[in-house]
């Protein structure tokens, strides 16, 4: 009876655990031994250079042995990178003849720009109807009148290159991977690493085994848009209904049938968005790929903004942006196009109208272009009249250097009362935040990090973790890596600031929703490059105008992701508060916050990797973090830096990431709502 | 019954779980209800043994999750059953090299799917084209033979409608001239017409009915509805929990079910248009006063019956013969009486 009652003393020990301690208890003793342990230890204020591993050297020395001497199978690397290089130089070529320089060798000129512009808005009235068609009218003019033109088709030819391209190649991998499952385990982790990983981080490495140009832009562009067209594929041959499926096998298909004639077609619609995400991704990419030798819309806005020509960067921003909207709605009517029946007296003339209306303007715009120089290549200038009597009707030089002129005195005006805000805000919560990630001993963030991924994941996720805090820690990136979390996370709450209320507001009100949804759509249309723009022209550079352009960007996902998370909260949950005689504020923090935060805290999952996406990003306007270390690598040649810091902005999205994720997905699975 | 066995199906098995076949083995194929749930397995079907005879309808019914749509899946080798023997006109249906297999599909049997399976990017002559088109008919001869199956299901003029432009009965009616394309020797039907309308659903069972009167195929057919069964089968197989309880004529079904579970399905059977007169006949009785058929069934003849004061002398018309009687109390119990009690 006694031995049953009373536990002895060794039992009493033998159930000490570590759960035992308050969890707030367990952080405070990891910070407190980090912080007395960097108070004796130089070693853990600043990893200690003795220990350092110079990856980025040996891998800039491996790349250069790469190019140097190594060779495959008897052949040296070098020339087999050559042989792709010239092989994707082929098509590229192609495009830009189709596009803007002309067929030299047959004296037949460049698409005629009122050729491109019929052929895109036919297109778009065919599969959108007349509003389709007028926007894109209006982005023609636009693109004509703003003398945009020729850099569009420089830009516009990566893109018909590159999103056939990454289709493909995601096409081959998504069925691959529904085909095998070596290659499910392979290819799955390396997507979800591919989606942590900023556009930025693309081009170093790629830029290191080819030299700067077009076609490393193209390459980088591809592997980067791929991956969205391989999951939709996945998605898609997964989704077929099993109806489907046996119908085609009872029909007596083989293997191959079944794939080509019944489930690739069927899930068109899953396939069509993919394209749709893969040019948007490839728009996004080829622009940014400026810095890597990609011509066009993104190279000319990168050179406006870095001479601060803010008024030319605004033209050609909006340039970039309509060419977004036009290409996302395009796409997306394409995926959403149902294809009716044909009534039985309609002619083949009336069937095909769409296309011999369009190879019609073709064959006229070309015989033309040889007469009227204007049916070839928009005119910059609009000319009345000759010699003395001669009035300029339109110059867009001249308009260009108007709206540029404008801006300058706005930013004149405005800056009395912008400057002070900037400067009080850096002051005061950039900078003391700042330093206090610089100050922070690594075992502290290590040890408070590592705690929680034990804590949310389990072994698994703390070992993920520690092994890719470790790897910026003892490669000697430590002070970036903190300048980027800094960034980051001040952007992230700001975004949680201005997003969730933003998100909460939609979901109690129908009318706001329909403002407020469609903005974030659009928002999210944008390559991101473009919100540098508003940033350095109201802030110029430093931290505070980095910060203002991830702000547009990161916060959609933090407002969307709110709006969905309540809207998704059952009918019955919410009746039920009301019933129970809940105020509305008592209902939003009783109820719905709280059945919805693991929703909202994928948002803030998300904003965070959009956050990091455009940190990097920012690096081209100016900023000390990783992100300009990929910036950097690319034009020293120093690719081990360059690529070792684009894998560590990719390590922290992923460790917050299953941080957040593990959070999200025991909540909700103790909320009975996964 | 006197006629050729062209499907012949003995003890399957079909078990879902980690290790089905290994589970089988271990239990010497025959492993109980106890051993299946305690080791968490699932048997789909179990134990199923039956004959398809040559041009009979053959209906199996069951309430959803009562493995008839596995076994159907068996049959056709959709989903290949763990154990037991199948045989198709003598042949190891299991033994079926995988290009046997898709040759017997293109030419001996069709198809026709719950949710129709229509392919939604072709019209619909493209999808009663289809099964010819993957067998390599050239476009001119599958165009021709489609179109003589649009005609046959009465859709004749909708060849350029895409499925989505069509009704739910419209789409099954293509999903059977897709099925009937190939001049299938046999032919399954998965629950045809559970996904439509009831009234669109009475009236495809009559195009059925009409449609087999001018084929004659060989028919398995599943569906959950003990009515339509009734209705359309020569013979109906009951499944109960993966296990086949009975497979007798309806009129058997309702006149002799093997347990209460059958009982249970078919006491709302419309026993009028079921059981024959022959069936429920009492000896010759001599006041009887008029004669009904012997095979006609007693819904027919009730009114004839029940207006009659004498019983009814019964009528074997293969040789004109009185082989019995019946009267208003026995039309009457065979109808209500169940019902009442």
């Amino acid at each position: 009876m006694t031995e049953a009652t009373a536990p002895t003393a060794t039992e009493t020990n033998r159930g000490f655990s570590l759960a035992a301690i308050p969890l707030w208890a367990q952080f405070a003793a990891i910070i407190i031994f980090g912080v007395l342990l960097s108070l004796v230890w130089d070693g853990a204020t600043r990893w200690p250079e003795a220990w350092t591993v110079p990856m980025a050297a040996w891998i800039t020395e491996f790349i250069e042995w790469l190019k140097s001497e190594a060779t495959i199978f008897g052949v040296e690397f070098k020339e087999i990178t050559r042989g792709i290089g010239a092989a994707l130089k082929a098509p590229v070529k192609w495009a830009e003849y189709l596009l803007y320089r002309g067929f030299k060798g047959i004296g037949l000129g460049p698409l005629p720009w009122v050729a491109v512009a019929a052929g895109v808005t036919i297109f778009a009235h065919w599969v959108g109807g007349r509003r389709l068609a007028l926007l894109c009218v209006l982005t023609m003019i636009y693109l004509a009148t703003f003398n945009l033109w020729k850099d569009s088709m420089k830009t516009m030819t990566i893109v018909i290159v590159a999103v056939p391209m990454a289709a493909l190649l995601g096409v081959v991998l998504g069925i691959w991977v529904t085909r095998s499952q070596t290659a499910s385990r392979i290819i799955s982790p390396m997507f979800d690493l591919m989606q942590a990983t900023p556009h930025m981080a693309y081009l170093a490495p790629v830029a290191a085994l080819f030299a700067f140009g077009p076609v490393t832009a193209l390459i980088a562009t591809v592997i980067f848009a791929m991956p969205p067209m391989a999951r939709c594929t996945i998605l898609g041959l997964q989704t077929v209904s099993s109806d489907v499926l046996e119908a085609g096998q009872m029909s007596g298909c083989t293997k191959r049938q079944l794939l080509w004639k019944v489930a690739l077609p069927s899930s068109k619609r899953t396939l069509m968005l993919g394209l749709n995400q893969v040019v948007m991704q490839t728009l996004a990419m080829v622009v940014i790929a400026s810095i890597a030798g990609a011509t066009g819309l993104g190279h000319k806005l990168l050179y406006s903004l870095q001479q601060l020509r803010l008024g030319v960067a605004i033209e050609q921003g909006i340039a970039i942006s309509l060419i977004a909207i036009v290409l996302d709605r395009l796409t997306q009517a394409y995926a959403y196009k149902e294809t009716d029946h044909f009534a039985a007296t309609k002619t083949w003339t009336q069937r095909h109208k769409h296309m011999l209306l369009f190879l019609g303007i073709l064959v006229v715009s070309y015989i033309a272009a040889e007469y009227w120089r204007w049916v070839k290549i928009p005119p910059s200038k609009f000319v009345w009249g000759t010699g003395d009597a001669k009035t300029v009707l339109f110059d867009a030089k001249l308009l260009a250097r108007h709206a540029d002129q404008a801006i300058r005195d706005f930013n004149v005006v405005a800056f009395d009362y912008i400057n002070p805000i900037r400067d009080w805000v850096t002051i005061w919560i950039l900078l003391p935040v700042r330093d206090f990630f610089l100050w922070l001993p690594w075992p502290v963030f290590v040890g408070v990090i590592g705690l929680a991924a034990w804590r949310l994941g389990g072994l698994s996720v703390l070992l993920l973790c520690l092994a890719l805090m470790f790897s910026f820690i003892v490669t000697g990136f430590w002070v970036e890596t903190m300048k980027t979390t800094y960034l980051v996370l001040i952007a992230a709450a700001l975004c949680v600031m201005i997003g969730v209320p933003l998100g909460i507001w939609a979901a109690r009100s129908e009318r706001v929703a329909n403002i407020i949804m469609p903005i974030c759509d659009t928002l999210q249309t944008f390559p991101s490059f473009i919100y540098l723009i508003p940033a350095i022209m109201l802030f110029r550079i430093g931290d505070f105008a980095n910060i203002f352009a991830i702000l547009p960007y990161a916060t959609v996902p933090a407002i969307r992701y709110t709006y969905l998370g309540l809207k998704r909260i059952p009918p019955v949950t919410i009746e039920a508060a009301i019933a129970n005689g809940a105020t509305r504020m008592q209902r939003l923090f009783k109820v719905e916050l709280p059945v919805a935060l693991p929703e909202i805290m994928l948002g803030l999952n998300q904003t965070i990797m959009m956050a990091l996406a455009m940190t990097a990003i920012t690096a081209l306007i100016g900023s000390t973090d990783l992100g300009q270390e990929v910036v950097r690598s690319i034009s020293t040649q120093n690719f081990g830096r360059g690529i070792l810091a684009g894998f560590f902005i990719a390590a922290l999205g992923i460790i917050a990431d299953r941080l957040i994720g593990s959070w999200a997905a025991e909540r909700k699975r103790q909320l009975g709502v996964a | 019954m006197p006629t050729d066995v062209q499907i012949k199906c003995r003890n399957l098995w079909k078990v879902f779980g980690a290790d089905p076949k290994g589970f089988l083995h271990r239990h010497n194929g025959a492993p109980t209800a106890e051993a299946l749930a305690d080791e968490g397995y699932i048997g789909a079907v179990q134990d199923v043994s039956f004959d398809v005879h040559q041009g009979e309808i053959l209906i199996i019914m069951g309430l959803s999750g009562s493995g008839k749509s596995t076994l159907i899946r068996c049959i056709t080798r959709l989903n290949d059953p763990t154990s037991g023997e199948m045989e198709y006109e003598g042949r190891d249906l299991l033994k079926l090299s995988e290009r046997d297999l898709i040759d017997m599909r293109r030419h001996k049997m069709g198809m026709v799917f719950q949710n129709f399976g229509l392919l939604p990017h072709r019209d619909v002559l493209e999808n009663v084209a289809f099964p010819l088109e993957v067998q390599g008919i050239a476009r001119p001869e599958r165009i021709e033979r489609a179109k003589a199956m649009i005609e046959l299901v009465g859709l004749s003029g909708r060849e350029s409608y895409f499925p989505r432009e069509l009704s739910g009965g419209q789409q099954q009616r293509v999903g059977i001239a897709r099925s009937l394309a190939i001049e299938p020797d046999i032919w399954f039907l998965d629950e045809p017409f559970s996904a439509l309308d009831p009234l669109i659903r009475a009236e495809m069972q009559d195009e059925f009915i009409r449609l087999q009167s001018l084929l004659h195929k060989t028919i398995v057919f599943i569906t959950h509805d003990f009515e339509e069964a009734t209705k359309l089968a020569d013979r109906i197989g009951i499944m109960k929990d993966g296990r086949m309880v009975q497979l007798a004529t309806p009129e058997e079904l309702v006149l002799n079910p093997a347990d209460d579970y059958v009982a249970e399905f078919a006491k709302n059977a419309p026993r009028e248009r079921i059981v024959s007169v022959g069936a429920i006949m009492q000896p010759v009785a001599g006041n009887a006063s008029g004669t009904v058929p012997m095979s006609a069934k007693i819904g027919s003849v009730a009114e004839q019956v029940l207006t009659s004061e004498h019983p009814v002398a019964v009528m074997d018309e293969g040789n004109n013969t009185i082989v019995g009687s019946i009267d208003r109390q026995t039309i009457a119990t065979s109808i209500f009486g169940t019902r009442a009690a």
